[in-house]
């Protein structure tokens, strides 16, 4: 498939059926319509169907659990940015939605406790008495500014310290595999602190909300959801901006780029904390829709989890990861229903398949399709 | 120090050393690379051009001085130099192959670019872009991915990415090798074109290349200078022929 436009109509002669030769420009300026603006039609059809048609049908417990998958979807949104689009196979998402979905746990904790009063847990486990930095997150509009800034503090330093050294690869995939880790680790061994395994739960509102009220969890559903839709619109100018362009030519050559008079590390360190800070957006909203939050939902295992949805939608499109992490939620939820320990084989096996014979994922299918119907169709009109 | 020369757009190399571990690849190099003119630096395999070149561009450390507009270029980062006004191009042509020839050129320019603009998408092609684009020939292939240009056209891209850049100094290494008769041609008369202002450094192997389109030679040797001048002086330096007999016989024969 390396016809260039200027050698086809040679080497075609007069045969007018070949495609790139009958390009007119009116149809090129089309295609330039429909490659620019096409996805963002995909977003408005993810947003219709999330918005308007999923609360309007679904039931309560269904919307709820598709609340989480959005979730979810959220920290995948960002792994399509850091790893599709920025080469850098971010396995350890997990300690950002953490960082999100724990900002926002203490602090519904202590909205459930009460003005003055010391999270339940604390008394179990300890001695009554709460660690001065829980203190500030009994105020909401703190909690919102830590679910932004904690996550990108911290994975700048981290990213930073990583990128900077020029660690990628598999050494780039294993160091974030190894902060998710540490840092469930680090989590469980903090029971007096953070609640260890059993995470924080038992939770009554949501900035002042009743958390048991329907609409509300309606509301909250619907927040998660819009929170989706606008980080697909973000990823989306990013994609097609020059930052985009510059980002997939560091991931393709970053050699090339150092010497075009840019630093690399810089580049992927931008791709990395938005990453981050989708990543915990998503685990603050994933609290109040799931109720709890514990080292579980932020481990290895939860992490490698979030890759595999957005390997399966197709890491470097842009619907692709959160399709992905929606389908990989779905999933679960079902066939764990069904078959409880098998399904981890399973969501093992579907990530093996995709990888060797889909790489980029089920959205690249579809190119792939529309290629073999166009080809389908020229060799047709030509034996005609 | 600067002598009859009121700019600095040159670099003045003086008693670079590169060593790896022990093994001297470069040994008290002197060589000045002066702007206006085609510059073309060859030598057998293992001579040390690549290495020299790769020092220059903060690939590998060295010792010693180069000199560009007042500043050492042996320590600065490799994104500073090129900052500086120093571009460099690779034995095997690296584009960027599945972003278009257009993009290419595109991130090329956008090194001065500020980080806040990098957020908007390009509307329109820079009008340096588009001037590049018509001098190396690729005005007709400007949205087609990269990757799939021929082998020429590959290493013209490369060049026209240091052109976008208005590099002062261009170091090309072995531009021509792996190219038909038609695209060294091509290639040598893009050199002439863009040489002006610039000072423009061919590292090659191919004689006739050399011939037709060198303005001054040095030849280096087993990591050290061993001969400077004008294509005649060069094949008529008696101590090229000793050490470089094979090729420079070839090239008294057939000049």
């Amino acid at each position: 498939m390396s016809i260039t436009t200027s050698d086809a109509p040679e080497v075609h002669g007069a045969e007018p059926a070949a495609p790139e030769a009958a390009l007119s420009p009116k149809r090129s300026f089309r295609s330039d319509l429909v490659r620019t603006y096409g996805p963002l039609l995909g977003i408005g059809v993810l947003a219709l169907l999330l918005l308007v048609w999923a609360p309007g049908s679904l039931s309560p417990f269904r919307l709820g659990n598709l609340g989480k998958y959005c979730c979810w979807a959220l920290a995948a949104v960002g792994i399509g940015l850091a790893w599709g689009r920025g080469g850098m196979l971010v396995m350890g998402q997990g300690v950002f939605f953490g960082l999100g979905g724990y900002a926002m746990a203490m602090h519904m904790k202590l909205e459930a406790a009460g003005p003055g009063k010391v999270p339940d847990f604390m008394q179990l486990y300890g001695n009554g008495t709460m660690p001065s930095w829980w203190e500030p997150f009994r105020s909401g509009p703190f909690t919102l500014f830590a679910i932004i800034a904690l996550p990108a503090v911290v994975s700048f330093v981290l990213g930073y310290a990583i990128l900077k050294r020029r660690v990628k690869g598999a050494y780039f995939a294993i160091l974030t595999q190894a902060l998710a880790v540490a840092f469930s680790t680090l989590l469980i061994a903090t029971i007096k602190q953070t609640g260890g395994f059993n995470g924080l739960n038992t939770f009554t509102k949501f900035f002042g909300q009743n958390l048991y009220d329907p609409a509300v969890k309606k509301n909250i559903y619907m927040i998660a959801a819009g929170l989706l839709i606008v980080c697909l619109v973000i990823v989306w100018q990013l994609y097609r901006s020059r930052y985009g362009e510059l980002l997939v030519a560091t991931r393709d050559a970053e050699e090339r780029i150092r010497f075009l008079g840019y630093d690399p590390a810089n580049i992927k360190l931008a791709a990395f904390v938005v990453a981050a800070i989708m990543a915990s957006i998503g685990g603050a909203m994933f609290v109040p829709i799931a109720g709890i939050i514990s080292p579980s939902n932020v481990d290895a295992t939860a992490s490698i989890m979030l890759i595999a949805g957005v390997a399966l939608g197709g890491r470097a499109s842009l619907l692709g990861p959160a399709v992905g992490a929606i389908v990989v939620g779905y999933g679960q939820t079902t066939l764990s229903e069904q078959f409880p320990t098998q399904w981890i084989y399973f969501q093992g096996g579907l990530f093996i398949v995709v990888l060797l014979f889909l790489p980029f994922g089920i959205t690249s299918l579809l190119p792939k399709l529309k290629e073999l119907a166009s080809r389908r169709r020229t060799t047709g009109e030509s034996a005609a | 120090m600067s002598g009859p020369l009121v700019s600095h757009d040159y670099v003045e190399v003086r008693d670079l050393t590169v060593d790896f571990d022990g093994f001297k690849a470069i040994q008290g190099v002197d060589v000045t690379f002066l702007p206006g003119r085609l510059h073309f630096l060859i030598g057998p395999n293992g001579a040390g051009k690549t290495t020299l070149v790769d020092a220059l561009t903060g690939l590998s450390r060295g010792t010693g001085s180069a000199e560009f507009r007042r500043k050492d270029l042996l320590g600065m980062k490799a994104h500073e130099i090129v900052h500086l006004g120093v571009g460099r191009t690779f034995q095997t042509a690296s584009v960027f192959e599945k972003s278009s020839v257009l993009q290419n050129l595109d991130i090329a320019a956008g090194m001065h670019r500020k980080a806040l603009g990098l957020l908007l998408p390009r509307r329109t092609v820079p009008e340096r872009v588009e001037q590049v684009l018509e001098t190396i020939g690729l005005a007709a292939l400007a949205h087609r991915p990269a990757g799939i240009l021929a082998h020429g056209q590959k290493q013209w891209l490369e060049i026209g990415m240091l052109l976008v850049q208005d590099a002062r100094v261009m170091f090309l290494d072995e531009t021509v090798a792996g190219m038909s008769a038609d695209e060294r041609e091509g290639t040598g008369e893009l050199l002439r074109r863009i040489a002006g202002e610039r000072t423009i450094v061919v590292i090659e192997h191919d004689m006739d290349f050399m011939r037709s389109y060198a303005d001054f030679v040095t030849v280096m040797h087993a990591g050290k200078v061993l001969a400077e001048g004008t294509v005649s002086e060069i094949q008529a330096e008696p101590r090229v022929q000793e050490v470089y007999l094979g090729t420079v016989a070839e090239v008294g024969s057939n000049g």
